[in-house]
């Protein structure tokens, strides 16, 4: 059994780009430009509905996004009710409802070409 | 590229080192971790090297644990400093040695904060009087001492009665560097071979017949940083970055790691079996792991000094099977004798990680 020391091995949090592609971020940029004054204040993640309940985070997924895990991203966009409470806080004027829109959309294609790279195989 | 220019490229990659009369500050830490190192180094110099080195029962931390946790001013670090200057002045001496790396980066920081804030040092000046009725001059050199090894790494190894050749294979023994980050990630111009190439102990390893083992994360931290150790809670960040490097190097089989910095070889030997308890998972060969030394140590075992002098007993990672490599003789009915004899005692075995 592993002995307990009061403490555990922290995970590797490197951003290893021979794994990980800023493709979709470049993607969703050309969808929604204003993405690029996000400045992780983390005020639409303060006043988000379904980051009540879920893990939703609009201000991690930009961070992953810019760091490349586009796959978390995917995984979760879907949460959003896309009411557009954030785009009222929002001091930088991002438009965050077209942002999420555009990841959602960006997601699906994403996921349709992959499924397409399988079916061929 | 040319000989000429790279000779002339890595001139700017020097130091100058004095030859001889030393004033030597000890570490806090390093007479726990490793208690036979800095006598190691004092026995070197003195009886192989004949050189003259000095020091002073009265020399105290030079405050870098707490400097570096954020619990003591700036104005206390450098007056602890001038104090220590003041004591090497008083013996006579300018060519100050600092047995830690740390120390040797704060004594650094400090000189050079005062070359560029002259009013600093005038402060630490009139601190120092008011509390001790002490003055000071500044070193002439000041060297950590690695580097003072280094500068005599022929001369160790002339007198040397052990190289490190695997004496099963022949071949030179593969060895990791690893150079504590405030030797030269501050300040490159002030440590061998700057913060890009460090070279002094590449240089040893070299004159002492081994092969240096180039991995990934060569440079990466040990993990010893101060607030990711003293803060229990913090430890995962400590222990996953000695993980990180042990997993990168691990692949090119190395036979023992060298080190220069009081917590990098305890924590890189330490966690070795935090990992092994924790994860089930050991390093080395045959379920060891991968012996960690100092360079006194390592000075030590090429010049035929007895292991158990060396302190060698107190690493958790087995250092016998490294002994065994170079053809080192050892005797292990005396491996926890006190020098007088008495029995010191014997740790627990680890429930993974094999050791004799």
């Amino acid at each position: 059994m592993a002995k307990d020391f009061g403490y555990t091995i922290s995970c590797d949090r490197q951003i290893d780009f021979d794994k990980l592609s800023r493709s979709m971020y470049l993607e969703v940029k050309k969808a929604e430009p204003s993405v690029d004054a996000c400045i992780s204040c983390g005020t639409c993640a303060a006043t988000c509905t379904a980051g009540q309940f879920t893990d939703f985070s609009l201000r991690k997924f930009i961070l992953l996004l810019r760091r490349g895990d586009s796959l978390s991203v995917i995984q979760s966009i879907d949460k959003c009710m896309l009411c557009g409470k954030c785009q009222l806080v929002c001091p930088m004027g991002v438009n965050t409802r077209g942002l999420i829109y555009s990841i959602q959309v960006i997601s699906r294609r994403i996921e349709c070409r992959n499924r397409r790279v399988v079916n061929k195989m | 590229m040319k000989l000429e220019g790279k000779k002339t490229l890595w001139k700017e990659y020097q130091k100058e080192i004095a030859s001889d009369n030393y004033f030597y500050a000890r570490s806090c830490i390093r007479q726990n971790f490793f208690p036979a190192s800095e006598t190691t180094f004092l026995r070197v110099l003195r009886e192989e090297l004949g050189k003259t080195i000095h020091e002073d029962a009265r020399h105290t931390t030079c405050t870098g644990i707490v400097y570096h946790s954020d619990l003591v001013t700036i104005e206390t670090t450098m007056t602890v400093i001038a104090r220590q200057f003041s004591l090497m002045t008083q013996s006579g001496y300018l060519n100050y040695v600092a047995s830690c790396i740390t120390s040797f980066g704060l004594y650094t920081e400090i000189l050079d904060m005062w070359e560029h804030f002259p009013e600093m040092e005038q402060k630490a000046r009139e601190m120092l009087w008011k509390a001790t009725k002490r003055e000071f001059e500044k070193p002439k050199s000041l060297a950590h001492a690695s580097d003072i090894i280094y500068k005599f790494r022929n001369e160790i190894a002339a007198k040397s009665k052990y190289k490190l050749i695997n004496l099963n294979t022949g071949q030179p023994l593969k060895v990791v560097e690893h150079i504590g980050c405030h030797y030269s990630k501050m300040f490159p111009h002030k440590g061998i071979g700057g913060a890009e190439y460090p070279y002094v102990l590449v240089g040893m390893i070299e004159a002492f017949g081994g092969e240096v083992v180039d991995y990934p994360e060569r440079r990466h931290c040990c993990g010893f940083g101060f607030r990711q150790y003293i803060v229990k809670a913090n430890r995962g960040f400590s222990i996953a970055s000695s993980r990180k490097k042990f997993e990168s190097m691990t692949p090119y089989k190395p036979d023992f790691i060298l080190t220069n910095c009081p917590g990098c070889p305890y924590f890189l030997d330490r966690w070795q079996y935090a990992i092994s308890e924790m994860e089930g998972i050991t390093y080395g060969e045959n379920g060891h792991g991968i012996p960690v030394l100092t360079y006194e140590e390592l000075t030590g075992i090429v010049l035929g000094y007895n292991p158990w002098d060396l302190g060698l007993q107190t690493h958790q990672v087995a250092v016998e099977p490294l002994l065994d490599k170079i053809g080192i003789p050892y005797d292990l009915s005396q491996k926890y004798l006190g020098s007088d004899g008495e029995f010191i005692g014997k740790p627990e075995k680890p429930s993974v990680l094999k050791v004799y």
